[in-house]
């Protein structure tokens, strides 16, 4: 049913300006985030590349190596910024994805079986959204320290509820429709009706959630890294690169924070809008 | 009602001991804080002689009991390094993060909700186009770059705004409060407008949101047949409209704003709640992040529980479900 309406969606997609600037914007970023190794002058990871006589260099503002300055460790910032945007896109992805899968099975489990079942995920759900995210990241971040694969976790944590809400919402909805009751009739296994029957039909606004939590994850990492319970240091991402940047602002070296900021916002609002677009394209209450 | 707000409050005794259980596996999962305390030369009997000081040494339920045993009393420990009462440590610290919270939510309702209105009614206007790309820009500016900037601005290059700490402070029932001095005010005002740049833009947003919806209603048409003046219409009957989400959302958000002042806390170096507990959780200060989770949960439950009341009061319609 998704691919089949593509032709159509894109039809859609393209009438709106901001939608196609969000859609441009994450596509450049994502792009330039994979082709880091190929497209940077410089491997920040490799310490035989710096030299401590070039820290803190002012931008250049032409292309090459300093373009964009150099950091305290006299790493090139515009190579820095490619890598620190591949650990920011890298954790967002990454961590949709894992909440996605694990908040939409959680979600459809629950309005599919109603009940008990149901009663327990909802309540545990609603108990977790009267806290701010950033409170419950930061409490598993203490517990367990900086890590790739913590913070990944962490975010996905705080995340899979919107999608267990919404599956569930979803969900409701299409146990009553006559497919489901046909699958019934023939003796399709509950799990089968899950997974092959409802799951397809309620992928739309699960990608509209999704699409603006990978925004929010972005966000939430990065100050998580900023507070120096992110990602390690040995691999910075945004956040981690903005607050190395602030140690040195009142020195006025303000290109080391600035500049990896501007590269945040940029992919932060290039999702926002390419979410907005989806939500209004994809949601049928809207339609023409 | 009174059955209303028993169910209500009974609700919320058994949310704040699911969190009490949960915060206090995290921490006594989380590692010994001993090895932090004792200086590395510290022989191993030292360190067994603390642990059983602390209590370390008991198994989980014991301690966890202990511990709300005591919690119940307002006793939730001494902190590891500052050598007081955890409580009194954090409670010390409220009035600075309250105040900051306060201002920057007063910031945000008074530009927000008129500039929100005005986005609604005349949709068109190139001003009202200006105001919805600038909450788009709000939402997606992350809060403590913002912050960063701001500091870049007023105070690297202009220096007309300190950028750390909260300056002089005056008493005013009770409580150290900063907005009291011009010295306090100064300091005052870059970590309130970091935090309500993000507010502003929700608020706008959703006051735009309900506002169209409430303008295309009958009552709205009725209004304006019978004769009223527009504004009067917009921005008397209208807007009693739109209060309720407005109300809640503010209800809300003032929580996140407490939990958020980690971030901008820690950029100014403002001495409240959450720079305290960023430090204490880089320290494995234990009974301090302990009692914050704590005394911030019970905020929060008390917070969602006032907004469900208000509620009921505004619309009364939610009572009878």
């Amino acid at each position: 049913m998704f691919l089949a309406g593509w032709g159509e969606f894109w039809t859609e997609f393209r009438e709106s300006k901001s939608g196609l600037l969000g859609a441009g914007l994450t596509l450049a970023f994502i792009l330039a985030s994979l082709l880091a190794p190929v497209i940077s002058p410089q491997n920040p990871y490799d310490l035989t590349q710096l030299f401590l006589q070039n820290s803190n260099l002012a931008p250049k503002w032409i292309p090459g190596m300093f373009m964009l300055g150099s950091d305290g460790q006299g790493r090139d910032l515009y190579s820095a910024i490619l890598y620190g945007l591949r650990v920011s896109l890298y954790v967002g992805l990454a961590s949709t994805v894992l909440s996605a899968v694990f908040g939409t099975l959680v979600g459809v489990l629950a309005g599919y079986m109603r009940g008990k079942t149901d009663a327990l995920i909802m309540r545990i759900a609603d108990i977790q959204l009267s806290f701010p995210a950033i409170l419950i990241a930061l409490v598993i971040m203490s517990l367990w320290g900086q890590g790739l694969f913590k913070i990944i976790i962490a975010i996905s944590v705080v995340n899979w509820v919107f999608y267990a809400r919404t599956a569930r919402g979803s969900t409701l909805a299409e146990r009553e429709k006559d497919y489901v009751d046909a699958a019934r009739a023939a003796g399709v296994a509950s799990g089968a009706i899950m997974l092959r029957e409802i799951l397809p039909n309620i992928v739309a606004p699960i990608i509209v959630i999704g699409t603006v939590r990978v925004a929010n994850s972005i966000i939430l990492e990065s100050t998580l890294s900023f507070l120096g319970l992110g990602v390690p240091i040995t691999e910075p991402s945004l956040g981690s690169l903005i607050y190395e940047g602030y140690q040195v602002l009142f020195s006025g070296f303000w290109w080391s924070s600035v500049l990896p900021g501007l590269g945040l916002m940029g992919v932060v609002l290039g999702i926002n809008l390419l979410g907005d677009r989806l939500r209004d394209v994809l949601n049928p209450r809207l339609k023409r | 009602m009174l059955g209303y707000l028993i169910r209500r409050i009974l609700q919320s005794i058994v949310v704040l001991l699911c969190v009490s259980v949960v915060v206090f596996a995290i921490m006594y999962l989380s590692g010994d804080p001993v090895e932090m305390l004792l200086p590395p030369e510290a022989t191993q009997k030292q360190v067994e002689e603390l642990r059983i000081h602390l209590g370390l040494d008991k198994p989980f339920h014991v301690q966890y009991l202990t511990f709300l045993h005591k919690a119940l009393q307002g006793d939730l420990g001494k902190s590891f390094i500052f050598n007081q009462p955890a409580i009194s440590l954090i409670v010390e610290r409220i009035p600075a993060t309250m105040e900051l919270a306060v201002c920057a939510i007063f910031l945000a309702v008074v530009i927000g909700l008129p500039a929100g209105m005005y986005a609604a009614v005349r949709p068109n206007s190139w001003l009202a186009k200006s105001i919805m790309s600038g909450s788009l820009l709000g939402i997606s500016l992350p809060v403590f770059w913002l912050g960063i900037i701001l500091v870049l601005i007023f105070s690297v290059i202009l220096g007309w705004l300190p950028s750390s700490g909260r300056g002089e402070t005056g008493l005013f029932l009770g409580m150290r409060l900063g907005f009291l001095t011009i010295d306090g005010l100064k300091h005052l005002i870059l970590p309130a407008l970091t935090i309500a740049v993000f507010q502003l833009a929700l608020i706008v947003r959703l006051v735009r949101a309900g506002m169209q919806e409430v303008l295309l209603q009958d009552f709205v048409k009725f209004l304006k047949a019978k004769g009223l003046s527009e504004n009067r219409v917009v921005y008397v009957h209208a807007l009693k409209n739109i209060l309720i989400p407005v109300v809640t959302i503010i209800g809300l958000q003032l929580g996140n704003i407490i939990a958020f002042a980690v971030v901008t806390e820690s950029i100014f170096a403002w001495p409240g709640m959450g720079k305290l507990v960023i430090d204490s959780i880089h320290a494995l200060d234990r009974p301090v992040v302990l009692s914050y989770l704590l005394i911030i949960s019970l905020m929060f439950v008390f917070l969602n529980f006032l907004v469900d009341v208000v509620y009921t009061f505004l619309d009364p319609r939610i009572r009878l479900k």
